[in-house]
């Protein structure tokens, strides 16, 4: 018989424990994920339209331009990256805009496992994360020992933050519970010897993962796995985050908190490069979950040229006048 | 800090509306033969908008003969020549939309968000697919050379003015058709400004000729022996007085009356995705639709799941004013709109449903219903019964398919209906037993220039739009 999905049940909290049952073996997962509720794609792709349709307007706008800073994994992710080049980024991190010191900082840094400690060192008190992506980013496609070996390598060099990539090529064959464990032993890999652990982002690639049906069954997968955090994409595909496949993780989330009382961030990455498009995500965000998930603890934007767009709307709206390029910082 | 969206109204300085306007007869703007006007007010603001003439039976009168006089001309136009006055009318309404929008929410009430993204492309959409048609009508499927009937009488209601005005005014000029219209008294600007809209596109004198005025206007209208055919939508009570009245004479007649749309829910549906369609099946252009999903049923074993996501979902609905950008529901059309649906909501609470609304501020001027919902309600409330024509949703349950068909089909309406689920051959089987005019599946009021729209039973007779909407205004 299909377990049934108490998506919108009534009494929510601590019913993670009672969830385990789902986990328990490939059958049981497998029935539970394809009896999660189905997506209408014309629906979804309506609503996030409609969203997108909100004016935001003075106080709102130069509220949700400072949020969205303070929310950005400010990211650099090329093969090319040198020391250099991060601790440029890092020092745009503390102070967005050089002119103005009452910009918020942006939540992360965010560069591969090898410039971690780079990264830790320059930022120094300031507070500002540092996040890491390991677990053979961007394709993932490496064994597990491989994965945990890079995983513990990123924390052990000061990562606050994992952002690990899913097999993608598990999921759409079917092996979800192959990829429920190995999240899980990522997981594992995220602790630190005194008794913390770094907060781990797991990566969907919904771009590849082609159906929203895909994606709802892949955000509860995660979650039930023991994610802090969902994220659509890597940035290195073709498609990367959509604000439908946003909206439906920002549903999933809403849902997996009913159910069990458990808060999960979400971190929609890749392609959103301008203010108007970042301001639209949260609008979502406000209006699927609301005030609760509006911090940089439970909401990113995985980004690096969106902070430039950002600073000079800001700049715009305390002068009056737009600048340009030049009056912002290129790193 | 919480995440307030300032407000972002529209500019009203788009759209300048005079202080009074005549009638629009034989293309030209004339006070009522015997000087009467009323006031129209905008239901947000519960101001003057502007004054309007009230036409008499004598002015309906010569608003007919010069629609007979332009008759001769029009119809005999060819099919491609009248198609050029209706793309250049549809261009028009393309280009002057912005300022339609406003005008329309400030009449009518609706969110500029609707009238704006919903009705003027609509509206535009709606022209541009009857001048499609105007030199294809041998094509239509009523043989070679199809005739127009000749003078076409149209009233129309005040939920969706501007585009009711075209569902009835495309086909009819389309088909070689000419037209006096009269629009509903609490929204009569936007059809005064089609009028200007005609004048504009150098539409022959006579062909469409706009009257304002209440319903005794109307009435004399559908009476006048030389109109060929009557077209209305409104209320069933009015609907049937013109079927008698017209009862025994050669007019032909089109109603598009009430409706009490069943929305359904199976336990299987794309929740999220339904709870927006239940949503916007009730709270769309307030509630005052026709076709609204205005009795939800949902299965049994969903039901704490759906009305939980759709409570949530109605917190987030914006109440307020019109022009801003960001509401989501608009004013009451007028005081007596807003009586009767306190009266129906009233009723369903003296009968034992349960009521319940969120917490939202409403404006202290104008008129305003909160979005509500029931549940607990069964077939023998009056608000499962009696259209409401208001943001209110009757929620019901059922526990198999058939007996969703059964309660569905249980109104002596019939106008449209909405299927939630994702199986395909139940999506079928559903559609092939419910009464009703438009059957939507997974989505519920959408409207398309080329899909055919109308009622059975109490919802009236005849199509409108798409091709069967040709039938209605040629000799076949």
């Amino acid at each position: 018989m299909p377990i049934t999905v108490p998506a919108y049940g009534k009494e929510a909290a601590g019913r993670l424990a009672s969830m385990a049952d789902v986990t328990a073996d490939d059958g049981a997962l497998r029935r539970f994920l394809h009896g999660l509720p189905g997506v209408d794609a014309v629906g979804l792709e309506a609503r996030a339209a409609t969203l997108g349709t909100r004016s935001i307007k003075t106080t709102a706008k130069a509220y949700a331009i400072d949020l969205a800073i303070s929310m950005i994994d400010l990211t650099t992710l090329e093969g090319a990256d040198t020391p250099g080049k991060v601790r440029a980024l890092c020092a745009k991190g503390v102070h967005p805009d050089p002119t103005d010191r009452t910009s918020p900082k942006v939540a992360a840094i965010c560069v591969y496992p090898d410039m971690v400690a780079t990264a830790k060192e320059a930022l120094g008190d300031s507070g500002i994360h540092v996040a890491s992506v390991a677990t053979a980013f961007p394709a993932g496609r490496a064994a597990l020992p491989v994965k945990l070996a890079d995983t513990r390598d990123a924390v052990a060099a000061g990562a606050d933050e994992i952002d690990m990539v899913i097999d993608r090529g598990a999921f759409l064959s079917g092996r979800y519970m192959d990829v429920f464990e190995e999240i899980k032993a990522v997981k594992e890999a995220c602790a630190r010897p005194d008794g913390t652990a770094a907060h781990l982002k797991v990566i969907f690639e919904t771009g590849e993962l082609q159906t929203y049906d895909n994606v709802r069954r892949v955000s509860w997968l995660a979650m039930l796995a023991g994610a802090d955090f969902i994220k659509t994409s890597t940035g290195k595909v073709a498609v990367n985050a959509t604000p439908p496949v946003t909206l439906l993780m920002l549903e999933a989330v809403r849902d997996f908190h009913t159910t069990t009382g458990v808060q999960v961030g979400v971190k929609p990455a890749g392609g959103i490069r301008t203010t108007k498009d970042a301001i639209k995500y949260l609008v979502m965000v406000n209006e699927t979950l609301g005030e609760p998930w509006l911090t940089a603890d439970w909401f990113r934007f995985g980004a690096s040229s969106l902070l430039n767009d950002l600073l000079m709307q800001r700049q715009k709206l305390s002068t009056g006048r737009y600048s340009g390029p030049d009056y912002v910082t290129v790193d | 800090m919480t995440f307030d969206y300032a407000p972002a109204p529209e500019s009203r300085a788009v759209v300048d509306i005079a202080p009074s306007y005549g009638l629009f007869i034989d293309g030209e703007f004339a006070p009522a033969s015997d000087g009467k006007v009323f006031k129209t007010v905008s239901p947000s603001s519960e101001e003057v908008l502007s004054e309007v003439a009230q036409a008499s039976a004598d002015d309906v009168d010569r608003a007919v003969k010069a629609a007979r006089k332009a008759f001769e001309k029009w119809s005999a136009l060819p099919g491609a020549e009248r198609a050029k006055y209706l793309f250049r009318i549809a261009r028009l309404l393309q280009e002057r939309s912005r300022e339609l929008a406003v005008l329309e929410s400030l009449d009518n009430g609706k969110p500029i968000r609707e009238s704006r993204d919903a009705d003027l492309p609509l509206v535009a959409a709606h022209f541009f697919y009857y001048a499609g048609w105007a030199d294809k009508l041998d094509h239509a499927g009523y043989g070679a050379n199809p005739r127009p009937l000749g003078v076409a009488g149209q009233i129309i209601p005040w939920n969706f003015p501007l585009l009711m005005l075209a569902w009835k005014i495309a086909p009819a000029l389309a088909t070689g058709n000419t037209v006096v219209l009269k629009p509903a008294e609490t929204t009569p600007l936007s059809a005064l400004f089609f009028a200007d809209i005609c004048r504009q596109a150098g539409l022959p004198k006579g062909v469409v000729n706009i009257l304002t005025g209440e319903g005794s206007t109307g009435a004399a209208l559908v009476a006048h022996p030389d109109v060929n055919k009557v077209a209305f939508t409104g209320s069933t009570e009015v609907g049937k007085a013109i079927a008698r009245t017209v009862a025994g004479t050669d007019k032909k007649v089109t109603l598009e009356l009430g409706g009490k749309a069943a929305n359904i829910v199976f336990d299987d549906a794309p929740l999220d995705q339904a709870v927006e369609g239940i949503v916007n099946g009730i709270f769309f252009n307030q509630g005052h639709v026709c076709c609204a999903g205005s009795r939800l049923l949902v299965q049994e074993s969903v039901q704490d799941e759906l009305l939980d996501a759709l409570k949530r979902r109605m917190r987030t609905l914006r109440v307020g004013d019109p022009l801003d950008k960001n509401t989501d529901i608009g004013a009451i059309n007028s005081a007596e709109q807003l009586a009767r649906i306190t009266a129906l909501a009233d009723a369903g609470e003296a009968e034992g449903a349960e009521r319940w609304s969120p917490s939202c501020e409403l404006p202290t001027t104008g008129y305003w219903f909160a979005p509500t919902l029931f549940t607990g309600v069964t077939q023998a409330h009056r608000i499962a019964r009696e259209e409401i024509f208001g943001p209110v949703l009757s929620v019901l349950t059922f526990r198999t398919p058939a007996e969703a068909v059964e309660k569905a089909n249980n109104t002596p309406y019939g106008l449209s209906a909405g299927i939630w689920t994702e199986k395909g051959s139940r999506m079928l089987w559903m559609a092939n037993k419910l009464r009703a005019g438009v059957i939507w599946s997974n989505t519920f009021n959408k409207f398309d220039p080329a899909s055919p729209f109308g009622g059975y039973q109490e919802s009236g007779y005849g199509r409108e739009g798409g091709r069967h909407g040709l039938e209605a205004y040629l000799n076949v």
